[in-house]
């Protein structure tokens, strides 16, 4: 009934709310149940990491990296320490290449489960969350045998790894995507192609290509609006032409290219390439060489910047860095890509209900440790 | 396409505006000057040959007192000829005003944001400047250099941190 208007009505929604996935204000203005503009308050969680990455060392600074995306703290460790690997120009002994990329896939996986369980429950789903992190806690137990941290590693060092992978380690993990491969298809009953959950999801929230790329989006949300992109195919980094796999896209099948729907799915159908590199990586994985073979001593790049980007859970994660020449960063500067992503909420979910901004927002995969850093 | 050609094309285009061009490793940037840099990033948007459709990243950059200069850094992508360059604007550490691109890049609008609240750099003809991360009534520009926490905030006594020495 779009010739009834009643009065506007601002309603805030966070900071502490269940679908926001941390402190996170949007500011609605609202005609009915119809949100004509949404406001996003940012910053409740800022703690100036780029200030204290000013005053520490390089090395010193990968913990703050690990806190800023704290379910995806292997790829963030993984980013920086090429960013400055690059910087000082140091080549890297084969097995700590595929270690990093096995423990980068399998934390891509475990993110993607989380991001599925909460939009799951997002939604009004809660079983397929349980099952989600049924399996991501046999990837953090991968992790714990091998760093002893659960959820904050600071595993991936410049120049190499803390530890080397213990005893077990390949056997377990092959064991893991044993168990993990077939179970796909149970996400996929459960949730994917649920006739409550395509309802709620599909054709809801529909972001443009060209807008998603003027926004910066990136990442499952881009590659859901259709554009085929993906660092790690498209500028290798690491050692990612080794491996046979796809990028995945959205389509049409069930909603339209996108939509809410095929932002969730490109991150079900990436988990399944995930797994297809961490079973090449292990069976490629090289028997002998010291994982802290290729760590500097001393950490002085020659004045200069440079900008480094590599392909987080949620999309391009940057890094700018810029060097004086002495032993700490004089600018270090984060690219988060889930802030770029919530950039286009206003554009994507202005016109629809309440309701639907939480499936919007929930499609995003948000990470406010990230977004205000 | 390489930066020197990007470099040339924009030479060509805007002439004296275009102030400095590097092709080092990690130093490649084309600095221009700030008056004319809304056309020139609405030329690097449109241009057929360059297409540069998207900011990867925006960031401010203080160089301290002592070089007394601040630095705009603009990373550009092109993702249908895939090629990038690095656009850099500076000034002076106080006052130091840059024509916004909001409009050219949507991305710009968050990043401005961000950059005036650390630098407070001004973004001149933005929609919507102001604090993205910190609280709208703060003082002071935490990036800078020579920042100085606000002893106070709201009555509340904010704690000082020295940054420790190292080693």
């Amino acid at each position: 009934m779009p010739d009834i208007r009643t009065e506007e009505m601002v309603i805030n929604m966070g900071p502490q709310h269940p679908s926001t996935h941390g402190v996170l204000r949007l500011k609605l203005r609202t005609d009915g149940e119809i949100v004509t503009h949404i406001d996003p308050v940012l910053g409740y969680l800022h703690r100036c990491f780029e200030k204290h990455a000013e005053n520490l060392e390089y090395p010193q600074v990968v913990p703050f990296v690990d806190r800023c995306d704290y379910l995806a703290s292997m790829n963030n460790d993984h980013g920086y320490a090429m960013a400055v690997e690059k910087f000082l120009g140091i080549e890297l002994p084969e097995r700590v290449e595929y270690i990093r990329v096995i423990f980068a896939e399998l934390q891509r996986i475990a993110s993607h489960l989380v991001a599925l369980g909460t939009f799951g429950l997002d939604v009004g789903a809660f079983t397929p969350f349980l099952y989600c992190f049924r399996e991501r806690e046999m990837i953090l137990d991968l992790f714990e045998m091998t760093c002893g941290a659960r959820l904050l590693y600071n595993y991936i060092w410049v120049g190499g790894l803390s530890h080397d992978i213990p005893e077990g380690f390949v056997e377990k993990a092959y064991e893991f995507l044993d168990h993990f491969e077939p179970k796909i298809k149970e996400y996929n009953d459960l949730l994917s192609y649920n006739k409550i959950f395509i309802e709620r999801t599909a054709d809801v929230g529909t972001l443009p290509a060209d807008v998603a790329i003027s926004y910066g989006a990136t990442g499952p949300v881009l590659r859901a609006s259709g554009v085929d992109w993906d660092l790690r195919r498209d500028e290798p980094y690491s050692i990612y032409d080794r491996f046979d796999w796809d990028v995945v896209v959205g389509n049409d099948d069930v909603g339209s290219v996108g939509d809410c729907w095929n932002r969730y799915y490109v991150r079900v159908a990436e988990m399944e390439e995930s797994a297809k590199i961490v079973r090449q990586a292990l069976d490629q994985l090289p028997v002998d060489g010291d994982v802290k073979e290729a760590i500097p001593r001393k950490i002085r790049p020659d004045k200069g910047d440079l900008y480094f980007r590599s392909e987080n859970p949620r999309g391009e994660l940057g890094f700018y860095l810029v060097s004086d020449g002495s032993p700490k960063p004089m600018r270090v500067k984060m690219r988060s890509p889930a802030l770029a992503n919530l950039g286009v909420i206003d554009e994507i979910g202005s016109g629809w209900l309440i309701a639907d901004v939480v499936a919007i927002l929930g499609s995003l995969d948000i990470v406010l440790g990230e977004i205000d850093r | 396409m390489t930066s020197q050609e990007i470099y040339d094309i924009l030479v060509s285009q805007f002439g004296d505006s275009i102030l400095e061009f590097s092709d080092e490793p990690l130093a490649e940037y084309i600095i221009v000057d700030s008056k004319d840099w809304y056309p020139i990033a609405q030329f690097l948007h449109d241009d057929e040959r360059l297409v540069f459709d998207s900011l990867m990243n925006l960031s401010g950059v203080d160089f301290g007192k002592k070089a007394d200069q601040m630095e705009v850094v603009y990373n550009l992508f092109s993702m249908s000829h895939r090629h990038k360059i690095n656009i850099k604007i500076q000034g002076p550490r106080e006052d130091f005003v840059v024509p916004s691109v909001e409009s050219v890049w949507r991305m710009a609008d968050w990043f401005e944001r961000e950059t005036f609240d650390m630098y407070g750099i001004i973004f001149e003809g933005h929609r919507n400047l102001k604090r993205l991360l910190l609280p709208d009534d703060w003082e002071g520009f935490p990036l800078k250099k020579d920042y100085e926490v606000q002893e106070y905030y709201h009555g509340i006594r904010v704690p000082k941190v020295k940054p420790k020495k190292l080693n």
